[in-house]
Parts: C-alpha cells; sequence; structure tokens
C-alpha cells in the first residue's frame, strides 16, 4: 500500500524534474543574452539536485544526500562566478 | 523498493503529497523560465523552484529517513540552510549584472518584452516620420 503511493508519487516527481530540467537547458541554449544562459543553467543544477535527493529516497540509500550537496555548493560557485564575469568583465581582481 | 514497505500509510501519504506538490513546484518554475518574456520576469519564476520545491523535498526526505531509521535524520537541513542562504546571493548578483549590461547596452529593463504585449493593438502612425525602434522590433537577437 504505502509502496505502491510512494514508488507512483516518487516516479512522478522524477519525471517532473527531468522535464523541468530540459525546460532549463532549452532556456540555456536558446537564451537570447548571457545572463538568460546563466540563469538555466542556474535552474538546472537545482534540478539536477532535486533529483538526486528523490532517487536517494527512491533507494533508500543516504549517501546519495552527499552528492547533492556537492551539487549544490557547485551550482553556487557557478553562478556567482558566472555573474561575476558578467558584471566586471574578470572573475577575480 | 523494499524499504518502502516498513513505512506507516499516514507517513506514506505525506511524503508523496510532499513530492508530488515539490515536483509540481519546480516544473512550474522551469515552465516559467521558458515561457515568460523578459529576463527580470524569469528571475521570479526560477525562484518557485528554490524555495518551494527545495523545502518540501526535504521535508519529505527528512520524514522519511526518520521514521525508516526510527531516529531523527536531520542533515537535509544542511540543504535547507545552504539553500536559503545563497539564493539571494546568486540572484542578487545576476540581476546586477544584468541591469549594469543592459545599461551599457542602452536597453530599458523591459525592452526584452514584444511591444504586442505592452502597447495593445496600437498600429504605427503612417504620418509620423520617425521608424520603429529596431531594438524593440527585434526580441529574439543574436547573443550579445
Amino acid at each position: 500500500m504505502s509502496a505502491m503511493i510512494l514508488g507512483f508519487a516518487l516516479v512522478y516527481a522524477q519525471f517532473a524534474l527531468i522535464l523541468s530540467l530540459a525546460l532549463a537547458c532549452w532556456r540555456m541554449l536558446r537564451g537570447p543574452r548571457a545572463q538568460d544562459r546563466v540563469l538555466g543553467l542556474d535552474t538546472m543544477y537545482v534540478n539536477a539536485m532535486l533529483l538526486f535527493l528523490l532517487v536517494g529516497m527512491g533507494n533508500g540509500n543516504v549517501f546519495f544526500f552527499e552528492s547533492a550537496l556537492v551539487i549544490a555548493v557547485l551550482g553556487f560557485v557557478t553562478t556567482v562566478c558566472a555573474a561575476k564575469f558578467l558584471m566586471r568583465g574578470e572573475v577575480i581582481e | 523498493m523494499r524499504h518502502l514497505e516498513q513505512l506507516p500509510p499516514w507517513a506514506a501519504i505525506i511524503i508523496a503529497l510532499c513530492v508530488a506538490i515539490g515536483a509540481s513546484m519546480t516544473l512550474l518554475g522551469g515552465l516559467g523560465v521558458v515561457r515568460l518574456k523578459s529576463f527580470y520576469q524569469r528571475l521570479h519564476a526560477q525562484t518557485l523552484a528554490y524555495s518551494a520545491g527545495t523545502l518540501l523535498t526535504i521535508i519529505a526526505s527528512m520524514l522519511m529517513f526518520s521514521l525508516l531509521e526510527s531516529r531523527t535524520v536531520l542533515h537535509e537541513l544542511i540543504i535547507g540552510v545552504f539553500v536559503i542562504v545563497t539564493t539571494p546571493v546568486t540572484t542578487l548578483m545576476l540581476s546586477r549584472a544584468a541591469l549594469r549590461r543592459d545599461r551599457d547596452a542602452k536597453l530599458g529593463h523591459d525592452e526584452i518584452v514584444p511591444p504586442q504585449r505592452r502597447a495593445g493593438p496600437a498600429k504605427p502612425d503612417p504620418a509620423s516620420a520617425t521608424p520603429p525602434i529596431p531594438a524593440a522590433a527585434a526580441p529574439d537577437r543574436p547573443d550579445r
């Protein structure tokens, strides 16, 4: 009973996140200006982090949590570096 | 999925609701990132994935692992606190960079929006000799 409910919800959530990842990837490839591409990449990072959390929940494995944390940290650093590059023209002054 | 059978049904329903609503919110954010017209509107859509999606998924994950291991598992709070702390930083830096780039390119902040959304069905006056602004007429320009 509970496995059926949870399995259905987890599969639906994973498909929704994959679709959202594809939409953000479309924005990253298409985006008319550079900041739109950075925005799409940032959204892709968040979606990938949530997808890792969901896969960890589906497997009952706690160790997917660390990879989700690493993806969150990498997304933050990437977005800050890209925004700083867009603003100043260089990352480290 | 053997471990999912150990959960009581009320917890399964709560976790499933949290996961489904969070994923739907994230999908809404992705749709907004694609569908909205200007960059400053897309910034708002992306925040939906950050706040609602992350919060609900983390609540579901904490509840599930706490019930499975019959102790309080709270390490997903690290991701929540990290996302809450870093989201304003990234959004602020990205919007400031976009503002500066728009100012350098002599664009107003809503000039990427196609003009039929703002001006309605107003036709250009044929008597006026001013040509239409090419920046507002071409919303999908190549990358600058």
